[in-house]
């Protein structure tokens, strides 16, 4: 599948943005002081958040158009992502005005309950999307919008402990992010053993569902140059680099950040320098992951140019 | 609505014959041809006499190499959307621009409310939309809505303009959800079949197989020449002499 660039600087930076608000809120939740600090980290959730929806209007054909997306909730995960999304700007908006306001708002537990429901939702909506496509069988799985949760809280956990350690706030988030980040690296290792040993769903066999035919080559194909589907479905460019990406990924997004957390621990004084390089290197880690998810997958209509089909029996070793 | 519409009275749909198909794009051009002036219009292309020809296209016809009961084949194979019963190319859609037709069927994009997603397309295994990058929005097959029912052109041409450009006759047109319709007919005679059958979308287009090579009809032998009695002298020279030389 074609890497939608905007795409994936959306779920990447709206991921973070949706993991500190999940942290944030839960925080607020249990108690945790609704002071400047929070104050900071909610804005600095937002930014990420409304960033990345934007980004992620560039890729449509109509971004004009996008309103249009939060009607078909019934049935489109899509959809959901879009309803989940806006509907977490309420939670997230009274908490601003309940922060910002002399003498605050009440209720500030239960906006942090919905804003980490919402922010939640959303992630789980966004992994739904890919796990609920069955014609690309590396997307097809139940781990997937796992995994998209995991990533965000684990990001958005660095990123809340680099707020925290910025605003002088002693906080758990560094703990919580060297906890999550490798539960996630760890599922995404589980989720590269299962793809790359999965067994093809469908060949060219079934493709062309002609009875009895066998040894099916391409003799002319339908147009000289590649088309939309060539060219969304059929992209390769990163499969023959997939395990050194795949290091890289794991390097970025877990080995790094950790060492950060652990020095940041250790050197106080330069908390924040480590954090944020923390912060950068995850940030960029799970660019390369999501790249990475892309480029991997699939897509069953390439069986009709002679494709490979699904599941990669050695492709990777 | 992307909600699917249930069980339709009609299901119009085609059936391809991949026996009969010569893979001479034929279809391919005449639906462009349509499509770029009616519903789906335009159907953009780009660098179109270039070195690096691309557009949106609803149909396309690729060309196999395969062996049928050990015997070699070359089979051209013609793809558009099937007009699938239960496809999730419409429940994906989060604007409700791509929905299934109640009374007959037919997969559409409403142009209007399409935004451009592509989600659709990748819930496609049959890989039977393509974008179009100048309209923003997503083409497909329309099984041509604005000539089937169209009263405005003679009766002749209300079938989808592939139908009506097929040469071998290879393509058919009808409710594959009447079982005494031609084309239910045609398919039980034939043994049709759907693409890609196990993963459950299914498909209304049929297709046909190759015949084998033994059961393919052939051409009737033409009637014994006669020579007409003759009118003059001359002709009568002419018979007595092919007389002769017969016997």
């Amino acid at each position: 599948m074609h890497p939608a660039y905007s795409v994936i600087f959306f779920t990447t930076a709206s991921g973070a943005g949706y993991g500190l608000w999940f942290w944030l809120g839960l925080r607020l939740l249990a108690g945790g002081a609704a002071d400047g600090a929070a104050l900071a980290a909610l804005i600095v959730g937002g930014v990420l958040v409304t960033f990345g929806l934007f980004s992620s209007t560039f890729h449509l054909g109509h971004p004009e158009r996008a309103w249009r997306a939060l009607s078909q909730w019934r049935s489109s995960w899509l959809s959901r992502e879009g309803v989940a999304a806006v509907a977490t700007y309420v939670p997230a908006g009274l908490l601003f005005l309940g922060l910002v306001l002399p003498g605050g708002l009440p209720g500030v537990a239960v906006l942090g309950l919905l804003l980490a429901l919402g922010a939640s939702m959303t992630v789980w909506c966004t992994g739904m999307i890919y796990a609920a496509l069955r014609t690309v069988p590396e997307w097809n799985h139940g781990i997937v919008p796992v995994l998209y949760l995991g990533l965000a809280g684990g990001t958005g956990a660095l990123v809340l402990a680099f707020v925290d350690a910025v605003a002088g706030v002693d906080g758990v988030m560094g703990v919580v992010a060297g906890l999550v980040l490798p539960a996630a690296a760890a599922l995404k290792w589980v989720y590269w053993r299962r793809i790359d040993g999965a067994e093809a769903p469908f060949g060219m066999a079934e493709a062309l569902g002609i009875p009895g035919a066998a040894n099916i080559r391409v003799l002319d194909p339908p147009h000289t140059r590649p088309n939309f589907v060539m060219r969304e479905m059929g992209y390769a460019v990163a499969r023959r680099h997939a395990v050194k990406l795949r290091l890289w990924a794991l390097t970025l997004l877990l080995t790094v950040p950790i060492a950060g957390l652990i020095l940041a621990a250790l050197l106080p004084g330069l908390a924040i320098a480590f954090l944020a390089l923390a912060v950068a290197a995850a940030g960029v880690g799970v660019w390369v992951e999501r790249w990475l998810f892309f480029a991997e997958a699939r897509h069953l209509s390439m069986l009709y140019y002679g494709a490979t089909p699904g599941g990669r029996g050695g492709e990777v070793s | 609505m992307t909600n699917l519409p249930g069980a339709t009275p009609k299901k119009l749909g085609l059936v391809i014959d991949l026996d009969t198909c010569v893979g001479c794009h034929a279809c391919v051009t005449s639906c462009k041809e349509w499509n770029t002036g009616g519903y789906s219009a335009p159907l953009s292309d780009h660098d179109p006499y270039g070195a690096d020809p691309s557009g949106a296209w609803l149909n396309r016809v690729h060309s196999y190499e395969m062996e049928i009961g050990g015997a070699g084949r070359t089979v051209h194979f013609p793809r558009s959307c099937l007009h699938c019963e239960e496809p999730d190319c419409v429940t994906v859609c989060p604007t409700g621009a791509s929905y299934k037709r109640a009374e007959d069927g037919i997969v559409l994009v409403n142009p209007d409310t399409c935004i451009g997603c592509k989600l659709c397309s990748w819930a496609c295994p049959y890989g039977a939309r393509e974008y179009d990058h100048d309209d923003g929005v997503m083409k497909k097959c329309t099984l041509c809505v604005d000539r089937i029912y169209n009263d405005t052109i003679p009766e002749e041409d209300r079938v989808p303009a592939c139908v009506r450009a097929c040469p071998t006759g290879a393509r058919a047109f009808g409710d594959l959800g009447d079982p005494d319709s031609d084309v239910s007919a045609l398919v039980a005679e034939r043994g049709g079949f759907d693409l890609m059958q196990e993963f459950g979308y299914k498909p209304v287009n049929k297709y046909l197989p190759p015949r084998a090579p033994s059961e393919a009809p052939t051409a009737p032998e033409p009637d014994a020449e006669t020579i007409p009695a003759p009118r003059d002298r001359l002709e009568r020279l002419f018979a007595w002499v092919d007389a002769k030389l017969s016997a």
